[in-house]
């Protein structure tokens, strides 16, 4: 099991990288132009009111003690006040990060759905007209922005078949499911558009290998080659590619939910940005941060977990 | 008894080339066979054949028999094949590292084509992986079989794809250059490993190499290949004893002298063609000493050396025995 002891000392490793990210944040979010008392009060407002919130808020103090501040708040458990919202980051992430992640959790596992059948296909129909067309739909799809997509899909599904809501989030389970598909097919599109023509390279990669050959000369059946060997061998580089495009993703959720007015942290990030909410902005962007960090982690273990050669 | 039978083998690839052309051998049960010649001689390629598993696309079979057991394999249908490939036939590689699957553990790729061909279940073929681990020579096999390849030194994964092959109890193995990646403290382990199964299963062989050292050691007979034609058979004591064709003297000429020597490799002249520009006439007569005008327009057939039961050859002048073919160089 020694292979595995990394996933003790790593998030260890992470410190410093979460350290930085807290930084840019930090820094990049003050250095916006706009101010979040001018803003909440309104353009009539008196200097000395927007005085006292920038008091209230610690927003007067020098930006190294702020940080400190942030710091401090951040290892007692809070992540500072929203200026708009006057509750607890944290409370507010707390409330909204669910859509958010079941909309990529959703998005990954239908874009996986997608993509291994349409891959296996195009590799074992190499050069037929099922492999041609499964490239000429996946290069397609990788020239089509999310945004676009997701209208596209609105105008299809909903507004002329009226199979799915045009946009929110449902309070009950199956309700939350039937909003949630849209937008989940939207992101999977672009998303199995990358891995099909991933995978499908990797599987053909591996079907040269002399392992096959060798497992042929046993009498063992095509399929049984294809799944029990070539395709746990492919699957290796593809999954690293997958927690890449899943980090890529978990930033593109600001996009999709402004689309589909999903209100997840993607929704909250973008309105906390216009309203100058720092301590939102924050606490959203590492949240974020921490859920791309965590992927790759993840996708170690998978790799470690697949290919007994890797020592990590 | 003879197991395999080759008569009139012909490859050719997309351009109508053969590259093997009109080989015909035989395995009996329990009878190593060598299968001598230089790399691209197309005794691989005669091998997998006899497997249906040509390497490469644009490869066919344009005619000959394959009849193992008697019945002619290139009529088979591919269902037909898969029960004969593992179960009958069975084949190793030279680089046993890559004709492994890395991700998979050795225990899982030998029980596999017990599973296959038996229907053992997961356990039975698990216990017989061990037992065939353990026949092989690998220490500990109780342990090792949940091992993965890479945790195999290279000589005992040249054993564990040999264990891989005999789980189907095969009747004939093609071994591929076995032992050509190999230590030679190791090779010898291999080859010594070969005969033994041999002895002990009844096992029919079929040794693709290039060293006529492995050859001399292991094999009960030899055929040597040329530029994708078969040269010489016979016994092994024959052949390299008292060799007709002078390809196969000259191959025995460069074998390096155990004494050392005087510090001269012998070598044959010339390279061995290409598969696009074979000679007209006997392949080999461009490099031959003992070449005439009939060698560089008619083809060689074999034919039986007078007085020995089964040792043949394809040369004009393989009963005026010379030894002026070899050219000593460098």
């Amino acid at each position: 099991m020694h292979r595995y002891r990394f996933v003790l000392w790593r998030p260890f490793q992470l410190l410093p990288v979460l350290f930085g990210i807290s930084v840019l944040v930090f820094v990049m979010v003050r250095s916006i132009p706009g101010d979040p008392a001018r803003i909440l009060l309104g353009v009539r407002s008196t200097p000395q009111a927007i005085a006292r919130i920038r008091a209230q808020y610690g927003l007067d103090e020098p930006l190294w003690l702020q940080y400190f501040y942030f710091v401090r708040n951040l290892l007692q458990g809070e992540m500072g006040k929203s200026i708009i919202y006057r509750v607890d980051t944290l409370k507010l992430i707390d409330s909204r990060i669910q859509p958010t992640i079941f909309l990529v959790l959703g998005s990954v596992l239908l874009a996986v759905l997608i993509a291994v059948p349409l891959a296996t296909g195009a590799a074992r129909y190499r050069g037929r007209l099922a492999d041609h067309a499964i490239r000429l739909i996946s290069t397609i799809g990788l020239g089509l922005p999310a945004f676009w997509l997701g209208i596209m899909v609105i105008l299809l599904f909903s507004i002329s078949l009226h199979w799915f809501p045009v946009s929110g989030y449902g309070s009950d389970w199956a309700e939350r499911l039937h909003h949630l598909f849209l937008p989940c097919l939207t992101v999977a599109l672009a998303l199995s558009a990358v891995l099909t023509r991933n995978l499908r390279a990797s599987l053909l990669m591996e079907l040269q290998n002399d392992y096959v050959t060798a497992a042929r000369a046993r009498g063992l059946s095509e399929n049984h080659i294809f799944w029990r060997h070539v395709m746990p061998n492919s699957l290796i580089p593809t999954i690293n590619l997958l927690a890449v495009n899943i980090g890529w993703l978990i930033g593109g959720t600001v996009v999709i939910e402004s689309v589909f007015a999903i209100p997840g942290l993607g929704q909250l990030l973008v309105k906390a940005i216009i309203s100058r909410d720092y301590m939102v902005v924050q606490g959203v962007v590492l949240v974020f941060a921490l859920a791309t960090v965590a992927v790759n982690l993840l996708a170690d273990l998978l790799t470690v977990a697949l290919d007994p050669r890797v020592k990590l | 008894m003879t197991l395999l039978r080759v008569s009139d083998l012909t490859i050719q690839d997309r351009l109508g080339t053969a590259l093997v052309d009109g080989v015909s051998l035989s395995v009996d049960r329990g009878e190593i066979l060598g299968l001598v010649g230089e790399s691209g001689s197309g005794k691989t390629l005669a091998c997998r054949a006899m497997m249906r598993l040509l390497p490469g696309e644009g490869l066919t079979i344009r005619g000959g028999e394959i009849r193992l057991n008697g019945a002619d394999v290139l009529t088979y249908g591919e269902k037909q094949m898969m029960a004969v490939r593992g179960r009958e036939i069975g084949m190793i590689f030279q680089n046993p590292a890559s004709h492994l699957n890395p991700v998979m553990t050795i225990g899982r790729q030998i029980a596999e084509g017990r599973r296959r061909h038996f229907g053992a279940s997961r356990r039975e073929a698990r216990q017989h992986a061990i037992e065939l681990l353990r026949q092989v020579g690998i220490p500990d096999p109780a342990s090792r079989v949940d091992n993965y390849p890479h945790e195999f030194s290279g000589g005992m994964r040249q054993r564990a794809m040999i264990a891989v092959a005999l789980a189907c109890e095969p009747k004939l193995l093609i071994a591929d250059e076995p032992t050509t990646a190999l230590d030679v403290t190791v090779q010898m382990q291999v080859l010594h490993l070969l005969r033994d199964l041999r002895d002990r299963l009844g096992l029919a062989v079929i040794l693709i190499t290039h060293d006529l050292g492995v050859v001399a050691q292991t094999c009960d007979r030899i055929a040597v290949m040329y530029a994708g034609r078969l040269c010489e058979t016979g016994g092994k004591r024959e052949v390299l004893g008292a060799p007709l064709h002078p390809y196969t003297r000259g191959l025995i000429e460069c074998q390096p002298s155990s004494d050392g020597g005087a510090g001269r490799m012998i070598t044959i002249q010339g390279q061995p063609p290409l598969a696009q520009r074979f000679p007209a006439g006997c392949r080999f007569h461009p490099r031959c000493g003992s070449a005439t005008a009939e060698c560089a327009s008619v083809q060689p057939e074999m034919r039986v050396e007078p007085g020995a039961d089964s040792h043949a050859a394809a040369c004009h002048h393989a009963a005026s025995v010379v030894n002026r073919g070899m050219v000593h160089g460098h």
